[in-house]
């Protein structure tokens, strides 16, 4: 309203039609809200929030696939060799560069949310890829032994739950980590 | 109807009170009977028709395994393999729905093809092109949530697949695809929406079609010569010229149909669908559905997440941009040399990403008869893929521009009677 002649155009009328067509609008928009968030996760669906799994029967090298919020979750327990190769490797050729001390609490587990970054396909067990981890068998992405991914077409690393053990034979996962617990690296 | 010379006359007592009230029967008489069609048309153009009818039988046969069909994890395997052995007519109704789909695809496609070469998607028509588009687009949606139901392997996993194209996009990817799963993975709320949405769809498309007949209706058919209608000579009514040509394309069409139906039903498919869904076993190979073979290897040749994910939807909106990335004055590619071979060129690209596309990602490209070439997959793929999107973005606009057309025809009437006069002389000599 630059010049006072439109101004004085302006009438109650304009104003009333202004002020009711934003007030329907987001009124309208508000209405919406219910039918777009009735399909986000329920509460029922957000309970299955944490899972307790016994680690004592994994062997050394062995991995096992379980299930955590309707999502597989690798535990590996990896040995002295895998465990170096994580440590070893080098960040600067990655895509996702995160040391491995940061994805693990106790070297010898790797636990890791068992999705492919990609397209969220479950990455093999049986074919380990090029670089001793996983090769997800769907778009040939290649992750590491410490889950990290390396070559192929995902962005990222595959994801860590978090988890706090419970015992030394006792896995909590979905529980944030005890912030109190020792770090313990080899 | 811009040609019309013919007028609907009610004849009965009835017929005169409903056309003053509601003019239902001009509308069906002017839109199907007298509706004024050049008299070129071959048997391309029965596609239409065709593809009309699909959707009915789509909806159909839908609406009836719907009776039988439970839309939940523990029981959706289960409840499709009891439509098979124990419903009456069950397997038919459910062979007739699922190859029906795949019909449905082959006939749209042909479609598709059909009016790129004739320069169908050229003004006048190009409104009637786009919402071809959005038909397309809402058929691959509801063949791919109508995949899910099932709930085998290859439901359960390339349901995953492509929820997670949505986790590409930035910042808000995660949240995006949990919303559409309703949970943190594809689950049981998942497989109900999509249930839902694949009873809801068909009937959007029903609209759309309606929308897309308009458009197809204020400019009337385009045709093989691409010429405007001048006259009332180059035309003939709907019916029965057309609706006869129709009919006996689609009995062909139903027949083919059957072959797949009662012969071969699980040719199309895939032996791993009848597998039930395991959320911790992922197939060896996930393939989709043949009609999305093309776009998945376009996704697959890049990578890069994102990237791939755009690119594949950008394969069908670069479709949108064609009426005006094409510059020529003449609509058909049968007077256009170059672009008619680089249409051929085109195809045999697709076909090529269609191949690989069903192919697993590594090693060299499989040919047919066990041929494998020594050419990687993924580089075949780039190239395929930077290809057709040259082709769209580059090669039409400027071959477009630079192309010298053959002489085009006065009218249709002069070109059909030039054809016909010629055809007893043919006959004499052979």
């Amino acid at each position: 309203m630059a010049h006072s002649a439109d101004t004085a155009h302006v009438t109650r009328r304009d104003f009333l039609l202004v002020a009711s067509s934003t007030a329907a609008a987001v009124g309208g928009a508000i209405a919406l809200w219910p039918f777009i968030d009735q399909m986000n996760p329920a509460a029922d669906t957000l309970a299955l929030k944490e899972v307790e799994f016994d680690l004592a029967p994994i062997v050394a090298g062995q991995i096992v696939t379980i299930e955590w919020q309707k999502k597989p979750v690798f535990i590996r327990r990896r040995t002295p060799e895998e465990v170096a190769s994580a440590e070893g490797a080098a960040l600067a050729d990655m895509k996702d560069p995160q040391a491995d001390k940061d994805r693990v609490q106790k070297a010898e587990w790797l636990i890791l949310v068992a999705t492919c970054t990609h397209l969220g396909c479950i990455p093999s067990n049986l074919f380990k890829g090029e670089f001793g981890g996983w090769l997800c068998p769907c778009h040939g992405s290649h992750y590491d032994t410490s889950g990290r991914i390396r070559k192929g077409p995902a962005p990222k690393n595959l994801e860590v739950p978090p988890y706090q053990f419970l015992s030394d034979t006792k896995v909590l996962i979905g529980a944030a980590p005890k912030p109190t617990a020792p770090a313990e690296h080899g | 109807m811009a040609h019309g010379t013919y007028s609907y006359q009610p004849k009965n007592a009835f017929t005169k009170w409903l056309d003053s009230r509601l003019p239902i029967l001009r509308l069906m008489d002017e839109t199907m009977l007298q509706f004024p069609t050049p008299k070129n048309l071959n048997y391309w153009y029965t596609f239409g028709g065709i593809l009309t009818f699909m959707l009915v039988l789509q909806i159909l046969t839908g609406v009836v395994l719907a009776m039988h069909y439970v839309p939940h994890e523990t029981m959706a395997f289960d409840s499709v393999e009891r439509i098979m052995r124990d419903v009456n007519y069950g397997w038919l109704l459910r062979y007739l729905h699922s190859n029906g789909a795949s019909m449905f695809f082959i006939a749209v496609y042909l479609h598709i093809f059909r009016g790129l070469y004739y320069g169908s998607y050229k003004a006048p028509r190009e409104v009637l092109w786009l919402l071809g588009i959005v038909i397309y687009l809402l058929m691959m949606a509801t063949g791919f949530l109508g995949y899910t139901l099932p709930w085998g392997q290859m439901s359960f996993w390339g349901a995953t697949v492509i929820t997670n194209f949505f986790s590409a996009i930035p910042f808000v990817g995660e949240a995006v695809t949990q919303w559409l799963w309703g949970s943190f993975a594809v689950d049981n709320s998942t497989l109900q929406r999509f249930f839902s949405l694949h009873y809801l769809l068909p009937f959007v498309i029903a609209g759309v079609v309606v929308l897309h007949i308009w458009a197809l209706h204020v400019p009337g058919n385009n045709n093989p010569l691409g010429i405007d209608v001048k006259g009332a000579a180059d035309t003939v009514a709907f019916h029965p010229y057309y609706t006869t040509k129709d009919l006996f394309a689609l009995v062909v069409f139903i027949m083919v149909m059957c072959y797949f139906v009662f012969f071969n039903p699980n040719f199309l498919g895939h032996a791993d669908n009848y597998i039930p869904a395991n959320r911790l076993v992922t197939p060896p190979h996930i393939v989709p559905e043949w009609y999305y073979l093309p776009l998945y290897a376009v996704l697959r040749s890049v990578p890069d997440k994102l990237i791939g994910v755009l690119l594949m939807f950008g394969a069908i909106l670069v479709w949108a941009f064609l009426p005006w990335l094409d510059r020529s004055s003449v609509r058909s590619y049968k007077f256009r040399p170059v672009s008619r071979q680089l249409f051929f060129i085109l195809l045999i690209v697709t076909w090529i990403l269609g191949m690989l596309g069903a192919q697993s990602v590594d090693g060299d490209f499989e040919f047919y008869f066990g041929l494998v070439l020594p050419i990687s997959k993924l580089f075949l793929s780039q190239i395929c893929t930077i290809y057709y999107f040259l082709h769209f973005l580059v090669i039409t606009p400027l071959v477009s521009m630079n192309e010298k057309a053959l002489p085009v025809p006065e009218s249709i009437a002069t070109a059909v009677l030039a054809k016909n006069s010629s055809a007893p002389k043919a006959r004499t000599t052979g």
